[in-house]
């Protein structure tokens, strides 16, 4: 069979690590069954699939800096695939394609302030790019992590947080929309868009990237657009249910009164210049 | 430009379906309308039918096509592309048009090969319009003839057929009508020509405006939501216009298991954005929630989306969607018409 005619045959992954990381989201370490890296900029998405129930596109929230070692999926059990990929076992293979679509700009990132804002499962495509910066810290300058969640108990990645707030040279704060009376928690309480004001930003240098469920981006713009950040510095990563992630099956369309956008060709991440004035984008 | 009399052509055409190794289908009649499907003798080819119910896209991109084979027990995956070759009697301009433009799509970004090889592997015989439906506004949209997109086109004048090879395809098809297929007479080649200039009076005279107007007129009115609220407000959001329109490609990816529940096969199937789950994302969330927003998104996609990716305007005026369209309000020319006049 050649490659060609291969378009929608998934490559076999295993799954060799699983970690739970909610109560309804874990972390899937998966390897290429043919022994290949999945090779993925900083966050593009794969199409994964089980046979018999279905496919779904992820993001892939390692970086390619490790990339020797197994690409890693962050998914919250929500649908009828991720459901199904939740109670599969170590040792058993997923379908992927991809990876599809435009990352992070990490060129255009270097030698920059970067400031992340991640909202709950936001996080998961943020994480590949933060880790890419981390690894190659010299290659950038400020990092600023703001990451909420609703509760303490759906913060991820906790070794990871961890270490940004001991870090001298990153700046860290997180929040929870509310705490429960009996959860251990030193953050803040409050809408992510309170940790906005206490950023130092340098209006040249700074670029934000954004990531979180729909609802929060206007809040988060909003707060942005009071610091002055200029909106070509600025970049988002949208969600849409792509079904081919090849630029055909019309789903991931987003319609703009000037400009189409595919969400997986021309993103996910999108520039916020580029995409601000769409009405189906945020 | 060649001739071959009507019974010759009969003749030809049930030699194939006896002997060309290829599936040979037509439009045929069907209750009161007409339709594509297996032919299987030449006398119940009606190349005088006004418009089918289904576009012929069904043959490149049928309504449920296997993508992958898959192995529960086994875990294995197999890519499948079922083709059929066929030779398709019978496709109208406006048709063939719709063809070429759907091929750009399945040849952009990445080459799908279900699509591209099952095209590769037809003959598409066209056939000038005889008689025209009275939904069709083909000759506004610049489709009611067409120079390309055919392997070969025949033209009814009279007790023959004209034939214009298109392809080598298409003169490799020919060869087997034979000594049947001559040189056209100079009156007969006129007699194409007055064919095809009297077409354009067949068609309804109500539309007010020019298909090159359209990407600006509707930029113009993406803001207007009232416009589209009045304009769909009626609409079942049935997807009905989605599945009989000849430029429509949009599909769904699902798995389908066999009653075994051992394998099962992972389809392209059809999809539509007028249906109400089309935009939807995870937690519920839907970018084209109001059934307003998704009626403007099949009139933008026709007129201005594909024009600004591929510089097509994907109206190709056959009218099927206005024909077939329950509560009557997916007329393109009424649309067009009020956009045009400014009227709502």
């Amino acid at each position: 069979m050649n490659a060609e005619a291969s378009l929608y045959n998934p490559r076999e992954a295993r799954i060799i690590g699983k970690k739970e990381l909610t109560d309804n989201t874990k972390l899937f370490e998966l390897e290429l069954e043919d022994g290949d890296r999945l090779n993925q900029e900083p966050g593009q998405f794969v199409e994964l699939s089980i046979a018999g129930v279905g496919e779904a596109p992820i993001s892939v929230t390692s970086s390619p800096t490790r990339g020797a070692d197994p690409f890693q999926l962050c998914v919250r059990a929500v649908g009828n695939v991720t459901n199904a990929l939740h109670k599969m076992e170590l040792g058993e293979t997923v379908g992927i394609r991809g990876p599809y679509g435009t990352g992070f700009p990490t060129e255009e990132l270097k030698d920059k302030d970067l400031l992340f804002i991640a909202g709950g499962l936001g996080i998961a495509p943020l994480r590949s790019l933060i880790n890419f910066v981390l690894d190659r810290r010299d290659d950038f300058n400020d990092v600023n992590i703001l990451y909420g969640c609703k509760k303490p108990c759906e913060q991820m990645f906790e070794d990871e947080v961890q270490q940004w707030a001991q870090r001298q040279d990153i700046y860290h704060e997180a929040t929870v929309d509310c705490c429960p009376d009996d959860a251990c928690w030193d953050g803040n309480v409050g809408l992510i868009t309170e940790l906005i004001p206490g950023v130092d930003i340098d209006l040249d240098e700074t670029y934000a990237v954004v990531c979180g469920p729909p609802v929060m981006y206007k809040f988060v713009l909003e707060e942005l657009d009071k610091k002055d950040v200029h909106h070509d510095q600025i970049y988002l990563s949208l969600e849409r249910r792509m079904k081919c992630g090849l630029g055909k099956c019309g789903h991931c369309q987003i319609n703009g009164a000037d400009e189409v956008l595919y969400a997986c060709q021309d993103g996910p991440v999108f520039n916020y210049e580029r995409v601000k004035g769409f009405e189906e984008a945020i | 430009m060649k001739a071959i009399n009507k019974g010759d052509f009969n003749g030809f055409v049930d030699n194939l379906i006896e002997n060309d190794e290829r599936e040979v289908v037509g439009v045929q009649s069907k209750s009161n309308k007409f339709a594509f499907d297996p032919l299987h003798k030449a006398e119940d080819l009606r190349l005088d039918y006004d418009v089918t119910i289904l576009p012929p896209k069904k043959y490149f991109m049928p309504q449920r096509e296997t993508l992958v084979e898959y192995n529960l027990e086994e875990g294995e995956t197999t890519p499948v592309n079922q083709v059929v070759p066929r030779i398709i009697m019978g496709v109208h301009p406006y048709d063939l048009v719709a063809i070429e433009q759907m091929d750009k799509v399945f040849e952009d970004t990445h080459e799908d090969p279900n699509y591209l090889e099952k095209r590769r592997q037809s003959v598409l015989v066209g056939v000038n319009m005889v008689n025209v439906s009275e939904y069709s506004f083909a000759h506004t949209m610049g489709t009611a003839t067409t120079d390309s997109g055919y392997d070969i086109m025949l033209t009814d004048i009279g007790d023959r057929y004209a034939i214009e090879v298109g392809s080598s395809k298409g003169s490799d098809l020919l060869e087997q009508a034979g000594n049947a297929v001559d040189d056209i007479e100079p009156e007969e080649a006129k007699k194409v020509r007055d064919t095809l200039e009297a077409l354009p009076e067949k068609f309804r005279d109500d539309p007010k405006f020019d298909p090159l107007e359209l990407p600006t007129l509707l930029k113009e009115y993406y803001g207007e939501d009232e416009f589209w609220e009045e304009n769909a407000e009626e609409c079942l959001s049935c997807g009905t216009c989605n599945l009989v329109c000849p430029t429509c490609y949009c599909f769904d990816v699902k798995d389908v298991n066999d009653i075994s529940l051992s394998e099962g096969e992972r389809l392209r199937t059809w999809d539509g954005c007028m249906l109400e789950a089309f935009a939807e994302v995870a937690g519920d969330e839907n970018f084209r929630e109001e059934k307003a927003s998704r009626y403007r998104h099949r009139y933008m996609r026709k007129g201005r989306y594909m024009y600004d990716r591929f510089g097509d305007i994907a109206c190709v005026g056959c009218g099927r969607c206005s024909e077939q369209c329950l509560p009557d309000i997916a007329d393109p020319v009424d649309v067009f018409n009020k956009m045009k006049e400014g009227t709502s």
